[in-house]
């Protein structure tokens, strides 16, 4: 059995796993997965070569392996969005001084963009950052901003592991489990269920 | 040019009239139109039509722009409902826009509110327990506040019809503290809960012990209702109406009566008296699109319009003979304003499970019964005592947050699920106390013209040593469970937060110091019922949805054969 089955499909397989029962508004069930899957959201502020940073930040993060990947995801642009929506205005100002100094950083180490490294030098740098904002963030007063790598990686995770691609073929997603098992096997490196809700 | 209305819409006179299509609200329409009397449900807020209306049921988490979180302009809309959960991007719509419905706070309290129909029946955390007679009898035993003027003998009948006909899942305990039900089969512990369950009998001999949450989920089909399909998605409403709402349960059955009309947009301004029969002749509503105001005549009126609006609409109402509104000649109006306490436990990390896993999404955690201050037990240094919520399970990707790490090896294993977890959070008794309170602000008036309320209220020392208690007892049980990593947390509380507004038109024995009687009538106006959250005496640590239900359901039998012995 394939892990992956429309909204359709998962409506009808709990529908009679239901044994029947008439549903007050059943009807509607099936008219409402007609609804058209919203085009990704472009934030405003931020240019092409910024998204192009984010996603290539992202994808060192998490890159592809034998599931998709953080630029699978278009992680670029939803933090631009996240970042431009959901930040306070500091916050904002901290994480964009960090993708200045991911670059300088780049510059000071190969001479080039981080975006024109190679992979390796790419994660060498993202490992750096990632050591940092971890003991940055193990001393930090609560009242202090997070480390801008902190808010990449957070922003990184949520925008993978909460996309179609990250929930549905990274991890493993049945929009009705139809049951509720208390306790299975579980063998290491099975992949998780993905939440609903 | 006026809206033209539906021919039914014309009626303006009917046997009964409930205020507020939430859960009290629906089982008021239910039980009133099942008994033969036409009613007029009215809600301040708009329609909300089971399945077709539930918009984001089946949405994947990635359909949202936000993918669930808060924008900062979400968060200047809602300065209230920012303030914990509630404010999220995906069931926005069924919460109010703070700044559309403005309150006064003294102190700070939290009011998160659905005004729609069905209230906040849709978006409930369906846990589902009785009071018992340690709940019934607290407030004469300790001297704090009035005494209740029923016992649980009046009401256990009347938890048995609602527990069957909303269909509540659970087990079978025995505990007097938390009476048995008419139970579905429960939703089982998880592996490592049931580790935890068994380690605990040993250590606590069934004196502290983790049950299955008793959740108004089905687990087994109901006429029209589906079974839960493990989705774990009810506060978007559900598709299978496999929870319990006005939309999935109360409402169908009333409109099959062919007796009720229900009016959205009907915002109830005053309840109209007549000081000569001393009887409320019916509401005055006012049209929250149209702005035109109508009144309704009926023989009863059911208030069911949540804590706080049911009392709101009393004191605006027969200000001509009471200044301080219906039910004020007792000056129990507005006071013992209540939640429940909660926000501090403690939790810890689980070893010798990670071969073992579940399957679907239960939606519902796990309960401990209330041990503190039992009959015969050690008396604890404050009054009542406290259940908690709560469970175990894996951690997720989120993990990979605050852990050092990056790339590929990194990134494989946030696919898999973490290490086990657990942990359960104290929910506390508050105490009825009169200095917390609502009032009406006369300074300041809503869109509608109408005084907003004023709040203040906040717990006291009673609760403040009860929460030590809730931290340290969970620290101690998951201690002797074997649990590593063990922690206490507070997570800081106000009132509100729990959203489990009760009090502040509280039923008693003594028309001198309650608002209410015995059958949740006013006693200044006997038609006039008040069967939500407001007519509470006490507050039990019991999540309180079930208990509105059947005092609803018993203060609709008593309006019925009122009605028919003519004595309303």
């Amino acid at each position: 059995m394939t892990d992956r089955i429309s909204r359709r499909e998962a409506v009808q397989l709990v529908s009679a796993m239901l044994g029947g029962v008439t549903l007050v508004g059943g009807e509607a069930l099936w008219r409402a997965p007609a609804r058209a899957m919203p085009a990704l959201r472009q934030p405003g502020g931020w240019t092409p070569a910024q998204v192009a940073l984010l996603d290539e930040a992202a994808e060192t993060i998490l890159p592809r392996t034998a599931t998709p990947g953080a630029k699978d995801a278009h992680c670029g642009t939803f933090i631009a969005l996240m970042v431009t929506d959901t930040y306070e205005a500091g916050h904002q100002r901290i994480f964009r001084r960090g993708l200045v100094e991911l670059d300088a950083a780049a510059r000071a180490a190969h001479g080039s963009r981080f975006v024109e490294l190679t992979p390796p030098q790419r994660l060498a740098l993202v490992e750096r950052f990632d050591r940092e904002a971890f003991q940055f963030m193990r001393g930090r007063p609560a009242d202090e901003p997070p480390h801008w790598f902190r808010m990449l990686k957070e922003l990184t995770l949520l925008g993978f592991f909460t996309s179609e691609v990250g929930m549905t073929q990274a991890l493993r997603y049945v929009e009705s489990a139809g049951r509720f098992d208390p306790c299975v096997p579980y063998a290491p490196g099975d992949r998780d269920w993905a939440a609903h809700a | 040019m006026p809206v033209p209305r539906p021919t039914s819409a014309l009626t303006t006179t009917y046997d009964a009239i409930v205020v507020g299509s939430g859960i009290s609200g629906g089982w008021a329409a239910k039980e009133l139109t099942e008994a033969g009397l036409r009613v007029l449900m009215l809600e301040r807020g708009r329609n909300v039509e089971h399945v077709k209306d539930y918009v984001n049921a089946t949405k994947g988490t990635w359909e949202y722009p936000h993918r669930g979180g808060r924008t900062q302009q979400m968060i200047a809309d809602y300065p209230v409902l920012q303030r914990d959960y509630p404010l999220n991007e995906k069931n926005l719509d069924w919460w109010v826009k703070d700044a559309e419905h403005p309150y006064t706070e003294v102190r700070r309290f939290d009011w998160y509110r659905g005004y729609h129909v069905g209230g906040r029946s849709l978006t409930w955390g369906r846990q589902s327990y009785r009071l018992s007679d340690l709940d019934f009898e607290a407030n004469d035993k300790d001297g704090i506040g009035v005494d209740w003027p029923i016992r649980y003998a009046d009401l256990a009948p009347w938890y048995d019809k609602v527990e069957r006909f909303a269909g509540i899942s659970g087990s079978r305990e025995g505990l007097a503290q938390l009476p048995d039900g008419q139970f579905q089969p429960a939703m089982p512990l998880n592996c490592a809960e049931s580790h935890v369950a068994e380690r605990l009998a040993s250590r606590f001999g069934g004196e502290r012990r983790v049950i299955p949450g008793r959740t108004a989920n089905l687990t087994r089909p109901l006429p029209g209702r589906g079974a839960c399909q493990s989705r774990n998605a009810c506060w978007l409403g559900c598709p299978f109406g496999a929870y319990f709402s006005t939309q999935s349960s109360t409402l169908p059955a009333a409109m099959a009566t062919g007796r009720l009309t229900l009016k959205p947009w009907s915002i109830v301004t005053e309840v109209l008296y007549d000081a000569d029969r001393k009887r409320a002749t019916g509401v005055r509503v006012l049209d929250a699109l149209t702005r035109q105001t109508t009144d309704y005549t009926a023989r009863v009126v059911f208030l069911c319009a949540s804590a706080l609006n049911s009392t709101w609409l009393l004191m605006r109402s027969a200000t001509d003979v009471w200044p301080g509104g219906l039910g004020s000649s007792s000056e129990a109006l507005g006071r013992n304003l209540m939640d429940h306490h909660f926000r501090c436990g403690a939790r810890g990390t689980l070893e010798g499970f990670d071969d073992k896993t579940v399957y679907g999404r239960r939606p519902t955690g796990t309960y401990v019964p209330r041990f503190r201050n039992l009959p015969g037990g050690e008396k604890r240094p404050y009054l009542r005592g406290f259940g908690y919520q709560g469970g175990a399970g894996r951690s997720n990707w989120a993990r990979g947050i605050a852990e050092l790490g990056v790339g590929a090896a990194f990134k494989d294993l946030m696919t898999t699920p973490g290490g086990w977890g657990a942990g359960w959070m104290g929910f506390g008794e508050m105490l009825p106390d009169p200095s917390n309170r609502v009032s009406l602000d006369d300074a300041k008036r809503d869109a509608w013209g109408l005084p907003v309320l004023k709040i203040d209220c906040g717990i006291g020392e009673n609760e403040r040593l009860m929460r030590q208690d809730m931290m340290n007892d969970m620290a101690e049980m998951l201690n002797a469970a074997g649990l590593k990593h063990v922690q206490t947390y507070d997570l800081g509380y106000a009132p509100g937060m729990g959203i489990h507004e009760m009090g502040t038109a509280r039923m008693g024995r003594d028309r001198r110091t309650s608002v209410l009687n015995a059958h949740n009538q006013v006693w200044d106006a006997p038609n006039v019922f008040v069967t939500d959250g407001a007519c509470m005496t006490s507050a039990g640590c019991q999540n309180p949805s079930l208990t509105y239900m059947a005092l609803t359901a018993r203060a609709a039998d008593h309006a019925v054969r009122e009605l028919k012995r003519r004595n309303l």
